[in-house]
């Protein structure tokens, strides 16, 4: 079909493939959700405050999520090569691109994470507040519980972006099935496995929308 | 119970600074429904925020049972809101909430135990009669039975005063009623301070005990609703009122009369609403009367009249008439 001949795949090699792209992204995901979601909260909770001090603070992280944002990701993987091996030991393979994968991701999401804080209704929050509850409880018991459909959203963007991440990793030995697709499919020109590497992750973004779609939906109360 | 010394809030900086509130004095006695009516922008929803520090004004004091609010750490202000109750016009629940978490929540703020939780909001679901509502989420909600959640909710931590920031500005008229009636209750059932802000004189009729009108960030007229609503001075108090009263009143003090009649504002409070007391000065004085325009309802639970009457006849006699009614307790105000 199409001059392709799927006979000689190596199976094995795109199931270790496979598991090395859902190793990256879980362990990145929740990387990037563990320092987002505060980085994001700070973001908001600062942009708000009349206090100059916190004004302070949010023009600085500001302007850091702004940079890390907009470096390219393949820059950034290379430019991290030095922290990533203080940070993993490594600077290659499945361990090697978790640092940049986080880095990377993290001042996006936590960007997600205070557009989503922003659509919470300020009037419950003032509520809150005439109740005598706390900047902290006002956090963790209203903010983030009204905000979970769109934090949820959030997250689904977030972990779709990094599989497309996790494969451009692969162009530095990174590991995986983008890895696998640059190797085989475009160096050795075997367009088969490039198709197969192509098609799991469509599939892997497909089912990961799907889900995060779902959830978002139980989650939505309006 | 609440008492505001001067209060003053100034919004923005230099030359763009704007005045909500100016040195503006206001005292609410313990377990009385007062009202604060003012037109929108003159400064009352400023003034309502100011008493729980939702604002904090940006000079003077305020006093909440024997508290100044403005001299209190942040804890000791966190501490001080659980006593103060407060219920908006758009309602404010958590929509990821349902209506017994929503009223569950101060209570879970407070770090009360489960089970006394549970018994606290079930209680607080028969008051305000949504029992059967109790797992639906507040978008399952009609607008009334949202502000009734709001109710409870503010009513969970026990407070001592309720605030209310336009609570049934986004209701119907009906809903709007039953509402007031259920906050009618809860002052008497409970002995709580209420303080509501509203642009409805309908509101503060049915169920305020005193009223202040505010404009252009100051108090121009308080009072008992009786004397404010019946013989209001002020120019703005006038037109909130003649705004209920409607076009009759202008129509009445059109009517042709000449130098042998007197036009006049007869107005009749408590009991004497129902008695003969016209009719019976009249036909002993000899002097005729035609009613022009005429009223007859309540404000809060005490009755009230008022009719703008034609008297006819020779001037000692309408003299004699307006002498006599005045002392058998009627207010007479003679319009032309």
């Amino acid at each position: 079909m199409w001059g392709l001949d799927f006979s000689t795949l190596d199976w094995n090699e795109i199931g270790v493939a496979s598991l090395d792209t859902l190793k990256m992204l879980g362990a990145s995901a929740v990387f990037t959700l563990i320092l987002g979601l505060p980085l994001g909260v700070l973001l908001y909770q600062t942009s708000r405050s009349t206090n100059g001090w916190a004004r302070t603070v949010y023009t600085i992280l500001s302007v850091i999520v702004n940079i890390l944002r907009s470096v390219p990701f393949i820059i950034l993987i290379l430019a991290l090569i030095p922290l990533t091996v203080a940070i993993v030991g490594v600077s290659f393979g499945v361990l090697g691109t978790i640092p940049p994968l986080v880095i990377g991701a993290a001042p996006f999401f936590a960007r997600l994470v205070e557009t989503s804080l922003r659509e919470v209704d300020r009037g419950v929050l003032e509520a809150a507040q005439s109740m005598g509850a706390s900047t902290w409880q006002v956090i963790m018991k209203v903010l983030l519980p009204e905000a979970r459909p769109g934090l949820l959203a959030g997250v689904t963007i977030t972990v779709v972006t990094l599989v497309s991440y996790t494969a451009m990793s692969g162009m530095v030995g990174g590991g995986g099935l983008g890895d696998l697709a640059i190797r085989y499919g475009y160096y050795r020109y075997q367009k088969e496995v490039m198709i197969i590497s192509v098609l799991a992750m469509i599939i892997l973004v497909q089912v990961l929308q799907m889900a995060g779609d779902r959830l978002v939906k139980h989650f939505t109360r309006k | 119970m609440i008492e505001l010394k001067q209060v003053t809030k100034k919004y923005g900086k230099g030359a763009k600074t704007t005045e909500a509130l100016s040195g503006l004095d206001l005292t609410i006695r313990k377990g009385e429904i007062f009202g604060v009516i003012g037109h929108s922008g003159a400064g009352k929803s400023t003034l309502i925020r100011c008493m729980n520090l939702l604002e904090r004004p940006t000079s003077g004091e305020v006093w909440v049972d024997g508290v100044d609010l403005t001299k209190l750490n942040k804890q000791q202000l966190q501490s001080k809101r659980r006593g103060i109750g407060m219920i908006f016009q758009h309602f404010n629940l958590l929509s990821s909430a349902t209506v017994y978490d929503n009223i569950a929540f101060p209570l879970r703020l407070a770090h009360m135990g489960k089970e006394e939780i549970e018994a606290k909001v079930n209680d607080l679901l028969h008051l305000v009669g949504l029992e059967v509502h109790r797992d639906k989420y507040p978008a399952q909600l009609s607008g009334g039975q949202k502000q009734r959640v709001g109710i409870a909710r503010a009513l969970a931590s026990d407070p001592q005063v309720l605030l209310c920031d336009e609570a049934t500005s986004a209701l119907d008229p009906q809903t709007t009623d039953s509402i007031l009636r259920l906050l009618l209750d809860i002052n008497e059932k409970f002995h709580l301070t209420i303080v509501l802000i509203t642009h409805e004189m309908h509101v503060i009729q049915s169920i305020c005990d005193r009223v202040a009108v505010i404009h252009q960030g100051g108090i121009v007229e308080q009072g008992a609703v009786t004397e404010v609503f019946l013989k209001p001075q002020h120019p703005v108090t006038r037109e909130f009122i003649l705004g209920q009263a409607g076009e009759s009143a202008q129509l009445a003090l059109q009517a042709p009369h000449d130098g042998s009649s007197r036009l006049c504002k007869l107005t009749f409070l408590g009991e004497k609403t129902y008695d003969s007391i016209l009719s019976r000065t009249a036909r002993e004085s000899g002097v005729d009367f035609a009613i022009l325009q005429g009223t007859i309802s309540k404000i809060k639970d005490i009755p009230y009249g008022q009719l703008i009457v034609r008297l006819e006849g020779e001037p000692g006699q309408i003299e004699q008439t307006i002498n006599k009614v005045t002392s058998e307790g009627l207010d007479v105000e003679v319009l032309d």
